[in-house]
């Protein structure tokens, strides 16, 4: 469908205009930088999000006066260090819908979050000829621990195609979903096509089969408003980078009792209960999950990030993606040459917009992009198999968020024309 | 900066990238390999016909879907390898390595495209692109010496220092 048509019109009440975007562009400093000698234009926003001064500040703050580690000292730094720590925990289970604190496990990051319920749920609940559900536009963090998995137990990797549109096709997910399954694994939203995906729908489907459903929310929860009760989902997971906080930090939401059900992941200090030569019981949830030190500072920052997003509010970032999303495939659809890849649909996709060229690799087109100060993130985005699927061998993709106005869309419009005049186009 | 730029697409490499050599396949061919590039996607495949008396390489067909580096580099090779000998031809394939991997040097008039390949240099990320044509021609040329009547499969991610 091409965009603009009533149909794929988004409802958007409030304006850009509204929306006080110098403002936000000059909390984050990066976006001062030159590069090669242009005002940055940062478009990679799906790969990681740039960091606003609070969340730089939040790092400083904590080695300059909090420093200590959490959990076991019993002098004042340590204390504040672990009420520090804590109160992301406490913020980040607000965040996602009001869940348990103790529901809230922090990791290294999504890739992380995925592999300790495949090691540990999975180690111990997939068998031979058990079916674990993907869809065909996961991200290799979301395929690669369950194929590794099935092939040890025997098990079954089905998958969910997707349309030419590049929703999911549910047309057969009756017989998909089956008794077999055990777990449904789908992406909240492809980082490739930027489709948003019916997660409650699915987690009925796995649920009404006594199969868990984990979403990965990895280009979700940093772009619009999720709640994981209403989702209804089992797992779900997420990294602080792509949503205004450090690196390093990734979250996974269980439901209480699965976690509790699950064996340890990393074994060693602040996970234990007690020790003994003979005998070592295990922490509760969710210290039971996070053996070692962890990584307390971006941990701490990453409340600054929630508490930033909070304030903008994220019903208000999804709109401004919606429109700044429609603004950009309407503008780079004009361009001889270009193809977007993905739904057109707004009001289900997100801002990571992929495009092709019909003459130029996208290496090409990211090479000629930077040179003008523009970045954006060319090759498979780590979804090889979607790849195969939409029939390319790599896309450009452009991917926005809330410090993105349309004068950017128009730096990018503006390059990809001048590009195609500089190849002969 | 888009001196650099004009440096990686220097003149030379957009005309072999627009009209790339040895684009005509050939009915006879002596060797075959396939090469790929799996971080960005790149495949490149190239029959060699050989001039069985003289030991020459007779004909070349390359087939490149790829970005301008690697179809320019792909062509350069088509040009620069015709009617070499085994051993030149993997002279030349490994000077272009050392060019790459940005040891100085020196490129005889004789193989002048070749110099249009160092503005590559400055872009790591594209070098595995530049490459990619002639660790292909490397491998089916390994094979053909080696007697092995099978196609040559190369990828840029098992070079020499991952191979296991």
């Amino acid at each position: 469908m091409r965009p603009g048509t009533a149909k794929s019109k988004a409802t958007v009440s409030t304006p850009l205009s509204r929306f006080d975007i110098q403002k936000i562009k000059a909390d984050f400093p990066i976006l001062n930088e030159k590069v090669n000698g242009n005002r940055l234009v940062y478009l990679d926003n799906a790969a990681t999000s740039q960091k606003p001064r609070v969340v730089i500040n939040a790092i400083l703050e904590y080695y300059r006066k909090t420093n200590a580690n959490i959990h076991r000292g019993l002098h004042k730094l340590a204390e504040d260090a672990t009420r520090a720590y804590e109160a992301t925990r406490t913020h980040t289970a607000a965040f996602i819908g009001g869940v348990e604190s103790e529901e809230i496990v922090f990791t290294r990051g999504t890739t992380e979050s995925i592999n300790l319920v495949a090691y540990t749920w999975g180690e111990e609940n997939i068998h031979e000829g058990d079916e674990i559900v993907i869809t065909e536009m996961e991200h290799h963090a979301n395929f690669v621990p369950w194929y590794v998995l099935a092939k040890k137990k025997k098990a079954v990797i089905r998958r969910i195609p997707i349309t030419v549109c590049g929703h999911l096709d549910l047309n057969d997910i009756d017989n998909i979903i089956n008794p077999r399954t055990k777990l449904v694994a789908v992406t909240h939203m492809s980082n490739v096509l930027g489709t948003i995906n019916p997660v409650k729908e699915l987690a009925a489907k796995a649920h009404a089969r006594k199969a868990l459903i984990l979403a990965d929310g990895a280009q979700a929860a940093p772009h619009m408003p999720v709640n994981v009760k209403d989702l209804d989902v089992d797992f779900y997971v997420f990294s602080s980078h792509k949503m205004l906080g450090p690196t390093g930090v990734g979250v996974l939401y269980g439901r209480r009792e699965l976690l509790e059900s699950m064996p340890p992941f990393n074994f060693g200090g602040e996970m234990i209960g007690e020790v003994s030569f003979d005998r070592v019981t295990w922490a509760d949830i969710p210290h039971k999950f996070e053996g070692g030190t962890p990584n307390i500072a971006d941990v701490v920052a990453y409340h600054a990030a929630l508490s930033y997003l909070d304030e903008i509010g994220m019903d208000n970032i999804r709109r401004h993606e919606m429109e700044l999303t429609e603004y950009a495939i309407e503008k780079l659809s004009r361009i001889e040459g270009i193809e977007i890849q993905g739904p057109q649909d707004i009001p289900n996709r997100g801002g990571a917009i992929s495009f092709t060229d019909k003459d130029l690799h996208p290496h090409d087109i990211s090479t000629f992009l930077d040179s003008r100060g523009i970045a954006i993130r060319a090759g498979h985005h780590c979804a090889q198999p979607l790849m195969r699927v939409i029939g390319k061998i790599a896309t450009a993709r452009a991917s926005l968020y809330i410090y993105n106005d349309e004068a950017d869309v128009d730096t990018l419009y503006n390059a990809l024309v001048e590009m195609r005049r500089y190849f002969g186009l | 900066m888009s001196n650099s730029l004009d440096d990686l697409y220097r003149e030379i490499i957009l005309d072999h990238y627009r009209s790339p050599r040895g684009k005509q396949p050939l009915e006879h061919f002596d060797i075959s390999s396939d090469g790929h590039n799996p971080s960005c996607g790149d495949e490149i495949s190239m029959e060699v016909e050989m001039d069985k008396e003289r030991a020459t390489l007779k004909n070349i067909h390359v087939d490149c879907k790829g970005c301008a580096i690697s179809t320019a580099s792909g062509s350069i090779l088509a040009e620069l390898i015709k009617g070499k000998t085994l051993d030149e031809a993997r002279q030349i394939a490994e000077l272009v390595k050392k060019i790459l991997k940005g040891e100085e040097v020196e490129v005889p008039d004789s193989l002048g495209d070749l110099d249009a390949l160092k503005g590559v240099r400055q872009f790591p990320v594209r070098i595995k692109c530049a490459l990619l044509a002639w660790v292909t021609l490397i491998e089916g040329l390994k094979n053909y010496e080696n007697g092995k009547d099978e196609k040559a499969v190369v990828s840029t991610e098992d070079d020499d220092e991952k191979k296991k």
